[in-house]
């Protein structure tokens, strides 16, 4: 099994596609959408995880490149703004996926972004605005 | 072998005088023992990171021509108000200060994006900032408006001035109610989601001289990142709460006030905070060096994290309501290693107080006084401890007819 958390932006003509449904049925992938919108310009935006067979997982990610789909890794729409974090910690309880730990021998923060699933429970805590979601 | 300020300070004059952080004097005691330490320790260095509300600074802006008077008018810096009932260029700028016309809970949670301990970390990063003012005009000072970029170096005096940072020992909050409630102790989740604090409980400067036997007004510490001194007892010193047979007390206890030039400082240690649903603030870094004096202090220096405990406070109802009722005690290697049990539950612990950032804090201060760039002072008259009977009375409301 593989497993690949990504964003996809998809131009206004593919609004109306079911890219999801096609990627459970003929695909034979497991589709867990993290986040979705369609902004005022009517372009799409899906955050998405997707786990399969190795071979699945290439073979619906070269339908979605051929659909002219963007692809980019979900790890590079968060951010965590090091030189913010303060390593305060307050942030930590909230994280259901414990993509944000502590040390407990130097008390700071690490964050590992294959954890994060873009929930966002963590912004609205930080007192610094160390943390940001792109999306 | 009792040892003076003075004894201290000519050491740190010949470079030899031997310092530890209030982490590194656990162990030394441990395995040397009291009498030991306390001859071979000079100073101990305490520090904290955290945000504290009750700060501010004042600033003197020099006089325009011609002349305006602030005093009496209004004046905001990057729209954010200050005081200005004083001279007429001199005003105070509060951390917790918040722009007209920010929504603040309009739509709950507000969002407090920006406000006076953010113009404060802008002034010490260096950024100009907008200052805008109104008055009403004398003979003696005619102009009525005022707009004008300002630099902390074009202001004569820009001076921190915090009347009540450093508590020793504070609440740990938790939320017994079923929906999220937005609070000064942070985002706390319903039925005892989590538990959040905020000391540094073993590195915290007045767990460090719990009775306050060598802090006073005219200690030097590190403030912000430079120079700073008490000034006076914090607001709500309050010696008078129970304490340990150790004399550390079981809840928030003293507090100092605290002064320092604010030109001198830096944003990497006074922060601008944002508290959602809450408000905004300023964490402030300091650090407070205390001179092993003797064997009763060094024992004091060593105090850890085991021995030092926080009550559990419902922020939802007991909180407000001004009920001062603790559903549990826990300690702060409890709460420091990630989970603590309240009513039989396993309940996740996080902190608005930075303890990376007090041990960092720590070790500027030790290594500071080693180079012999900062020397101890003898304070002029020290905080009022539990003998003074000062107590922290609620506000008892008069009906006015």
């Amino acid at each position: 099994m593989a497993k690949r958390r990504l964003v996809l932006t998809f131009p206004p003509k593919l609004v109306e596609e079911p890219i999801t449904y096609r990627l459970i049925k003929d695909y034979d992938l497991v589709v867990n959408i993290l986040r979705a919108k369609i902004s005022p310009e009517e372009e799409g935006r899906l955050m998405i995880e997707l786990s399969g067979e190795k071979s699945a997982l290439k073979r619906g990610m070269d339908y979605l490149n051929r659909l002219k789909v963007n692809i980019q890794p979900l790890a590079r729409d968060i951010r965590w703004l090091e030189e913010k974090c303060t390593h305060c910690t307050v942030c930590v309880s909230l994280c259901p996926t414990e993509a944000i730990v502590v040390d407990r021998n130097s008390m700071k923060i690490s964050f590992n972004k294959d954890k994060c699933i873009a929930c966002g429970a963590c912004i609205p805590a930080c007192p610094y605005k160390a943390i940001e979601i792109l999306f | 072998m009792a040892k003076t300020i003075a004894e201290i300070n000519e050491k740190i004059k010949k470079g030899k005088v031997a310092v530890v952080t209030a982490e590194e004097i656990i162990d030394l005691v441990e395995k040397k023992g009291v009498e030991r330490a306390a001859r071979q320790i000079d100073i101990v260095t305490s520090a904290t990171f955290g945000p504290m509300c009750s700060s501010g600074a004042y600033f003197n802006t020099g006089h325009s021509k011609p002349r305006i008077k602030l005093g009496g008018g209004r004046t905001y810096l990057n729209e954010v108000p200050v005081y200005t009932g004083l001279a007429a260029v001199d005003f105070f700028l509060g951390a917790a200060a918040l722009p007209d016309n920010d929504p603040r809970n309009r739509v709950h949670p507000g969002e407090f994006r920006y406000g006076g301990g953010h113009v404060i970390e802008d002034l010490v990063a260096g950024k100009d900032v907008k200052l805008v003012a109104s008055a009403y005009g004398t003979d003696c000072y005619p102009r009525k408006n005022l707009e004008t970029w300002i630099n902390i170096e074009d202001f004569n005096e820009a001076v921190l001035f915090n009347p009540r940072n450093a508590y020793q020992n504070y609440n740990v909050a938790v939320n017994l109610s079923n929906k999220v409630i937005y609070t000064y102790m942070g985002i706390l989740q319903p039925r005892l989601g989590n538990a959040n604090y905020c000391s540094a409980g073993q590195l915290s400067p007045l767990f460090n001289d719990p009775y306050y036997k060598t802090i006073g007004i005219g200690t030097r510490i590190f403030l912000g990142g430079g120079i700073g001194y008490i000034a006076w007892q914090g607001t709500q010193h309050n010696p008078n709460v129970p304490r340990t047979k150790k004399g550390v007390p079981r809840s928030g206890a003293g507090t100092i006030a605290v002064i320092g030039d604010l030109k001198k400082m830096s944003p990497e240690w006074l922060r601008g905070t944002t508290l959602r649903g809450y408000g905004v603030n300023l964490t402030v870094g300091i650090g407070l060096p205390i001179p092993i004096l003797n064997e009763e202090i060094v024992q004091w220096t060593a105090v850890r994290d085991e021995e030092i405990y926080a009550q559990i406070i419902d922020y939802s109802d007991a909180y407000p309501k001004g009920k001062s009722d603790s559903l549990a005690e826990v300690n702060y290697a409890q709460l420091k290693s990630g989970k603590v049990t309240i009513q039989g539950k396993g309940v996740p612990t996080a902190s608005l107080s930075s303890y990376a950032k007090a041990r960092k804090i720590a070790g500027i201060l030790k290594n500071w006084i080693k180079k012999g760039e900062f020397f101890l002072t003898e304070p002029v008259e020290l905080l009022p401890s539990v003998d003074s009977g000062i107590t922290f009375k609620p506000l008892r409301e008069r009906k006015i007819r």
